[in-house]
């Protein structure tokens, strides 16, 4: 019987070898581990052994030829172990790197040696499928069979309607599936899922397949990948460009220019929300709209009077700190052009009322996309409010130029220590990063407590101002 | 001893790996390169009871390792090994002290050791499993007194190192052996291992198999001392010997053995040998070191110089010959067969060997990987030989 030798992988990780000679002639009877040619890797120049003994029938691959690992390079007669066992038709052989040709050891027991059992590329090979019209392509090429596996999908059957799929997004399938549509030439972007939550099945992919024969030609045209969305695109591209463009360039150099230092304190914010609740129904306070966020900012600037190193500038220009003795706050905004920090300016001169709607209009005007230009520049120090996303704590960006930013978190009810005991408690977290160059962790650490003990006891000022 | 013969193959050559520095080229030598057996004093001693029948066994085991080695070689160069550390030229190291262990000793070896573990019986598929990628690991360690080959340089000296310490707890004779290379002298963990083998005057043999290179990197820029030198700074007293010489290698291996049984703490030996062939099948040494070093190191060759000793003896009879080869052969084909028809390891195997107790985190990885395999619509398939074929 007719038995190949197909190149394996001869160190670690190749995937092609140059036949530099071979000592063999068609016609020459060889022995098993007879040296047979002499091949070069990229690591090193080897002599193959023979793995059959035989007569050389045919020599595949011309001395000088590179020659992928997995493709046959000489081909041998050798007797039949059984005896009778008739040589498989010559049409099996030719018939590419599938499974038929190499026979296992399983099915020959008394052979000894045999070729490489390495089909196609000569990468791990997946097993067939079980649906019987589908033949796997011989010509797989490397890279799909090596490519990663994703983590199977958990086919839990949650109860959710179908939902439009959103056209940036990859269709969802799982791992056999996409084998499958692979397989079968079918475009996953076009099958529309009917399993849970959009999931395109097996049986929707060879429904696809089976009567799409006839739609399948024109829907073969690949899909020009242009700027907007529609669905069945796999990405979206967006210029970048306006804020966005902005904003990239002033958090990469924020954070590549300034040393980042981040500090973070959960405070038991129950008395400030008493306080505000008490200020809302003062007099002094009507119609003006009071949050957190005002204490908040309140806070930072009687802390920033006993720490003022976290209200400077570093002028890498002319190699000076400035100590700004004023506050121009910044309030970190989500805007429909994308984040703005617009400030308040002189915001340490204002008193509470004035700051309190100093802050509504800023955010007003920040959402209406009406900041004026000189609102977003001269900021000195800055909050960002992530607790109205639900958020508890972050690494804060420094606004470019400032020293100093504060995360304010989600207010959440928690049971927390109280007077010795556990008690249900308003808490948040403040997150605090700062220009490391411009603040040691000791002035930091100083004003990130002084802001948490006024919001955790507001009195505190008192022994502040 | 001739001064002529020692382990400084091309000294003079740049390319060279031999050791310039240290206490000198001196080693224990019992068999001449040209197969002359000279008297030692001291160590003649330790091999007075080797027979000449155990000669003409000790050839044949080294003349069998070193055709396991060829064997696996070629099935590394056919495909059906990804990957072989040849031990060629480093018989007498392995044959000489796996030779010189008793039944109840426990060996912890590098990858190369493959000669060792022939010695204490290993099932010749088991020792190509894992190279052929089909286990992590080829035996169960118990079974044969060995642990399966340690990848990590030099990890397994502390494993020697502890196991020799629970020998001490259980008060019994027994001995730890552990084999490394030139290398992994310096690595922090053979270090460790000697620390703590010496503070417990464990009864455990350092073996290391200097065979000169450590992958690409000669012996002389890792040590400007002998590495046996290097033991004596732990406390622990150190032998170097012709790692060629299977009788000197044996003696020393006794010896050593025999201070660990009666309470006398460790040992470090030094066999001086030479790695003939690649680091691995991967490997093409000719990129890095002078080919008049092999041809030096050729002519001190194991298997030759105990054949020259059977020779002055009147032992090498042609039949001894065809007995030997015939034996080798028949190996060779059994590993080959073994190799070769060896069942592919199955999806699920892989969670077999994880925890020795049941474990709900990795029942459920379990679970969701066998749902995994089951989507493909082929149940049977996904856990048969045939379908992972």
């Amino acid at each position: 019987m007719i038995k190949e030798f197909r190149l394996p992988d001869l160190g670690e990780g190749l995937t092609e070898s140059e036949i530099l000679s071979w000592k063999v002639d068609v016609g020459d009877t060889v022995s098993l581990n007879q040296v047979i040619a002499e091949v070069e890797t990229a690591k090193a120049v080897v002599e193959l052994p023979s793995p059959f003994a035989g007569v050389i029938k045919e020599l595949h691959e011309q001395p000088g030829s590179v020659v992928e690992v997995g493709k046959p390079i000489v081909s041998f007669e050798v007797a039949d172990d059984d005896g009778g066992s008739p040589s498989p038709p010559s049409g099996a052989l030719s018939a590419g790197p599938g499974e038929a040709v190499v026979e296992t050891p399983k099915r020959e027991p008394n052979l000894v040696g045999y070729g490489a059992v390495v089909e196609g590329s000569g990468r791990p090979t997946r097993r067939p499928r079980n649906f019987a019209p589908v033949v796997e392509p011989v010509d797989t090429k490397p890279v799909d069979t090596r490519r990663p596996v994703v983590e199977p999908v958990e086919t839990k059957p949650v109860e959710t309607k179908p939902v439009e799929t959103r056209g940036a997004e990859r269709p969802r399938s799982t791992p056999p599936v996409r084998k499958l549509a692979r397989d079968l030439g079918v475009d996953l972007a076009r099958v529309s899922g009917t399993g849970p939550g959009g999931l395109i099945t097996r049986e929707d992919v060879q429904e696809y397949a089976g009567h799409g024969e006839e739609t399948a030609a024109p829907a073969a045209e690949p899909v020009a990948f242009s700027g907007g969305t529609h669905p069945g695109e796999r990405e979206t591209r967006i210029p970048i460009k306006g804020v966005r463009k902005y904003t990239a360039a002033a958090m990469v150099q924020s954070a590549f220019t300034a040393p980042h230092a981040t500090e973070f304190l959960t405070v038991d914010v129950t008395p400030s929300l008493e306080l505000l609740a008490k200020l809302k129904d003062s007099k002094a306070f009507a119609g003006i709209k009071l949050t957190p966020l005002t204490l908040a900012a309140k806070a930072v600037l009687i802390a920033l009077r006993r720490n003022p190193s976290l209200n400077s500038h570093w002028d890498e220009e002319r190699q000076e700190i400035v100590t700004f003795n004023y506050v121009n706050l910044g309030i970190a905004a989500a805007t429909p052009r994308g984040l703005t920090v617009p400030n308040i300016k002189d915001a340490d001169a204002l008193p509470l009322p004035q700051l309190a709607q100093a802050l509504t209009a800023l955010a007003e005007t920040a959402r209406a996309g009406k900041t004026a230009p000189g609102d977003l520049s001269g900021g000195t120090i800055s909050i960002t409010n992530i607790g109205v996303f639900g958020i508890d704590a972050g690494t804060p960006i420094l606004n470019p130029g400032e020293a100093a930013i504060l995360g304010l978190g989600a207010v959440r009810t928690m049971p927390w220590e109280y007077r010795g005991e556990v008690a249900l408690r308003k808490v948040l977290t403040l997150s605090l990063s700062f220009d490391h160059r411009l603040v040691d962790g000791e002035q930091g650490s100083r004003f990130l407590a002084d802001v948490g003990a006024i919001l955790a006891e507001p009195g505190m000022v008192l022994s502040m101002v | 001893m001739s001064t002529d013969e020692t382990g400084h193959g091309g000294a003079k050559t740049p390319q060279s790996a031999g050791n310039p520095g240290g206490t000198g080229p001196e080693f224990l030598q019992l068999i001449t390169p040209a197969g002359e057996r000279i008297s030692h004093p001291e160590f003649d001693f330790w091999v007075r009871d080797v027979s000449d029948e155990q000669l003409c066994s000790l050839f044949e085991d080294m003349t069998v390792i070193r055709r396991i080695d060829v064997e696996a070689t070629a099935l590394q160069r056919q495909g059906e090994l990804a990957l072989w550390p040849p031990l060629l030229g480093q018989e007498a190291a392995q044959i000489g002290s796996g030779r010189s262990l008793r039944a109840d000793d426990f060996v912890f070896s590098s990858y190369r050791e493959n000669g060792v573990a022939y010695c204490r019986g290993v099932d010749l598929t088991d020792l190509l499993r894992v190279w052929r990628g089909n286990a992590a690991g080829g035996w169960d360690p118990y079974s044969i007194n060995m642990a399966t080959p340690q990848i990590i340089i030099g990890a397994q000296t502390l494993h020697a190192t502890g196991y020799a310490m629970g020998i001490q707890n259980d008060g019994a004779d027994a001995a730890a052996i552990t084999y490394f290379g030139d290398g992994a002298t310096s690595e922090g963990d053979v270090n460790e291992a000697m620390v703590f083998a010496a503070s417990f005057q464990a009864p455990v043999v350092f073996f290391c198999t200097n065979n000169h290179w450590a992958i690409s990197e000669p012996v002389r820029l890792q040590s400007h001392i002998q590495l046996a030198d290097r033991a004596t700074g732990f406390g622990i007293p150190s032998l170097r010997v012709d790692g060629n010489d299977v009788l000197a290698v044996m003696a020393a291996t006794r010896l050593a053995l025999d201070r660990a049984r009666r309470g006398g703490g460790p040992t470090f030996i030094e066999a001086v040998s030479y790695r003939m062939g690649p680091h691995t099948t991967a490997d093409d040494p000719t990129r890095y070191r002078d080919a008049n070093e092999l041809e030096d190191w050729a002519a001190k060759d194991p298997i030759t110089r105990l054949a020259g000793l059977l020779e002055r003896k009147g032992l090498l009879t042609a039949e001894l010959q065809q007995q030997v080869k015939t034996k080798a052969d028949a190996v060779a084909s059994d590993m080959r067969r073994g190799c070769t028809t060896m069942p592919d390891p199955q999806p699920m195997d892989i969670f077999k060997h994880v925890y020795s107790t049941p474990n709900s985190w990795l029942e459920r990885q379990q679970d969701h990987y066998a749902r995994y395999l089951a989507s493909f619509g082929d149940p049977a398939g996904a856990v048969s030989e045939e379908g992972a074929r």
